[in-house]
């Protein structure tokens, strides 16, 4: 008899929470999955916002990814970090750099020719982080320590006094390179 | 030359030794150079000093181009605590303060200092301190920084930085550190046996900066002549101690589990076990820095190898190499390469222009060899048995190949030493060692890029709050003209109701008045 009422206890508890699960809002939690997702993602993208991935941003990248209607590989200055990170993260193949994306060779910095620079402030509405100083009519700068080398900058300049420099690799951030062996791993 | 184990007849060595995991046994060539006194190399044409000779924050220039400096005169100033300033080597011209090709694995230039030397060697105007043991420990350490002392075993790091740890917690024990393990290098035997006194008194001064409760010198068994040079010196204050030759026996963990038999903690630093070790040629230089103020300028370095005559050379720092070695009767020839370092740990260099800086130890000519061929990793495990640390060097090697570098962490990639044992023994000819610096230094970038990219989103992130603020801003501007605006309507409203009011009082008060005069009138009539 008590094993009955337990058996009829216990199943009562199981269709209970069935029922409960079920009748949680799906959407709703799929919906927090995905945010979660796209934070991950967007911790791993370079934060420039330049938009070379053909997004407005980072952020709606990454949502973008999320969603299935962009692949892993569109991010230029991420390159194979982010590609490969992001990947590791949706458990994804690592691919290299989609085609119809152009690449980021060198990391770069903008620079104004402060001789030619007419103090129009566009450049310093156009910069995503602001990196840029200049009052209106005054000569402007780029602040070389937060300037992501986006590229924004360049096309809102009138006067074309904006280039991009090649950032100096710094003898403490150097890198040793893979020990150039073309021998495949036998596992 | 066969040497005879020494073993000493005092009673210095009471302190039962440990033995450390791993390590390798070679031939060590030490006698090429080690029975040869070192010379005192001649004024060079050009000084080159870069401004970060050691581990931290590059020094920042105080002179111009075009100054006169004295030998031993500030010439770059110390930028914050994990940095130590810079001297001139010798008296001269600075003639330049630009890039130059310095010591860097990636060939890398930085900031130097460029003295043209005016031959007269004069001395700046330094000072030396009187009895240092009545000195406060504090102003000792400010001394020594001040004399920009790095270690001069090779890494580089402000002595001043592991003092002053030294001084906020408690020393154990202080080690001098004169276990030279790598194979050629003979650079701080031949100082101890030239100048035994420097650092027997240096190694009492460190003692003095950290107040340490025991003090230990230590050198390997196959230095006896160093052994006996210190013997002479020491007193029952300090031990001087004699470590097996082994190879990595004079690295600061291998060391101190030789001596002491504790490990250092895998992320941690010999403070956090109570031990302060400084190497013998620091000792020397603070002994140089307390009795006659005199900064870091020159330093004992080995050229050896395929050279003519292989010797140790006391040279101004900023020398270039190119002069040591031609000293040395070195001719340039293509077959040979240049190391600077020992052969295990050393860097491999093209530009002989590059000067002799603090940490230089060594320059090495040898014969090029072919690189022998990466094999399939035969899982073997000579590589585990090698590490002195107790790493796995084989599972280190294939998350490193396959640039899984999260996983090298899980496996310690950061406590290794880099000494390049697991290389040596292995079997495929695998360039273990090449991996973990690669992977490393991956690591780091991926750091680096992750921090930046924080930066950016921070700002981005400000921006777009600022540009949101703005314009409620404008809006609530907007808002309160209108409300202005809405107010003055009601005010005219109220004018014109007043108007209103008032005209129709008067109105009132005028046919009232009409009224009245009618009334009158008529009353009159």
């Amino acid at each position: 008899m008590i094993e009955l009422i337990v058996i009829l206890i216990l199943g009562g508890l199981f269709l209970f929470i069935n029922i409960r699960l079920k009748s949680n809002d799906k959407s709703e939690n799929q919906k927090s999955l995905n945010t979660h997702t796209i934070d991950a993602i967007e911790k791993l993208l370079p934060q420039t916002q330049c938009g070379k991935c053909h997004y407005s941003g980072c952020r709606p990248y990454a949502q973008a990814i999320v969603l299935g209607k962009a692949d892993i590989n569109q991010c230029p200055p991420g390159g194979e970090f982010s590609i490969r990170a992001i990947a590791k993260l949706l458990g994804k193949e690592s691919k290299p750099l989609s085609d119809n994306i152009e690449e980021d060779v060198i990391q770069s910095v903008a620079l104004i020719d402060e001789d030619n620079c007419i103090g129009c402030v566009k450049c310093i509405k156009a910069c995503p982080v602001d990196a840029i100083i200049g009052a209106p009519k005054f000569m402007h700068t780029v602040i070389k320590k937060h300037c992501t080398g986006c590229e924004l900058c360049i096309p809102s300049c009138p006067v074309d006094c904006i280039s991009m420099v090649p950032l100096r690799v710094k003898t403490r951030e150097w890198v040793w390179s893979k020990p150039n062996s073309d021998h495949k791993l036998v596992l | 030359m066969v040497k005879t184990k020494f073993r000493p007849q005092t009673g210095f060595m009471n302190r039962e030794l440990h033995e450390f995991p791993g390590g390798v046994k070679f031939k060590t060539y030490k006698e090429m150079t080690d029975t040869i006194p070192a010379i005192q190399h001649p004024l060079p044409n050009k000084i080159i000093l870069p401004v970060r000779q050691h581990i931290g924050i590059p020094s920042v220039p105080i002179v111009k181009i075009g100054e006169q400096v004295l030998k031993g005169q500030m010439i770059a100033d110390a930028d914050g605590y994990v940095s130590i300033p810079l001297h001139a080597s010798t008296s001269g011209k600075v003639i330049d303060i630009d890039d130059y090709a310095v010591p860097h694995a990636g060939e890398h230039e930085a900031t130097c200092i460029v003295i043209e030397p005016d031959g007269e060697d004069k001395w700046f105007d330094i000072h030396p301190t009187d009895d240092y043991l009545s000195i406060d420990p504090k102003k000792l350490q400010e001394i020594i920084r001040s004399c920009g002392i790095a270690g001069l075993g090779g890494a580089g790091f402000p002595a001043h930085v592991k003092l002053h740890e030294g001084v906020v917690n408690t020393v154990e024990t202080l080690i001098i550190n004169g276990v030279e393990c790598e194979p050629f290098i003979t650079c701080d035997d031949r100082l101890i046996q030239e100048k035994a006194h420097y650092v027997v008194s240096g190694t009492r001064m460190i003692r003095h900066a950290v107040q340490a409760k025991n003090c230990v010198i230590a050198v390997e068994d196959d230095m006896p002549e160093a052994y006996e040079a210190l013997a002479k010196w020491i007193d029952d204050d300090i031990e001087l101690v004699m470590v097996p030759t082994r190879y990595p026996a004079g690295g600061e963990k291998q060391l101190i589990q030789t001596l002491t038999g504790k490990e250092v903690p895998s992320g941690g630093s010999a403070i956090h076990i109570g031990i302060v070790m400084q190497n013998v040629a620091t000792a020397a230089s603070v002994y140089r820095a307390v009795t006659r103020g005199e900064p870091v300028i020159s330093r004992y370095v080995t050229i050896t190898g395929d050279v003519g005559t292989p010797r140790n050379l006391q040279v101004l720092l900023g020398t270039p190499i190119r002069d040591c070695l031609e000293a040395c009767g070195y001719q340039h020839n293509d077959n040979h390469r240049i190391i600077l370092g020992g052969p295990m740990m050393g860097i491999h260099i093209r530009n002989t222009d590059i000067p002799i800086i603090k940490t230089t130890n060594c320059i090495l000519v040898n014969q090029i060899r072919p690189i022998p061929e990466e094999m399939p990793c035969i899982r073997c495990g000579d590589c585990f048995t090698a590490c002195p640390i107790k790493l796995l060097p084989q599972e280190l090697y294939w998350h490193a190949k396959t640039e899984n570098f999260a996983e090298t962490q899980n496996y310690h990639i950061f406590d290794c030493i880099e000494c390049g044992c697991c290389s040596y023994v292995c079997p495929s000819n695998i360039p273990l060692v090449q991996y973990f610096r690669y992977a490393k230094t991956q690591i780091a970038a991926e750091e680096r890029r992750l921090d930046g990219a924080d930066h950016a989103k921070k700002r981005f992130l400000m921006r777009q709050e600022r540009i949101l603020a703005e314009e409620e801003d404008k809006i609530s501007k907007l808002e309160k003209s209108q409300i202005i605006s809405s107010a003055t309507i009601t005010e005219t409203e109220d004018k014109k109701s007043y108007i209103k009011e008032a005209v129709t009082r008067t109105r009132k008060k005028r046919s009232e008045i009409k009224q009245r005069q009618s009334d009158q009138d008529k009353n009159n009539d």
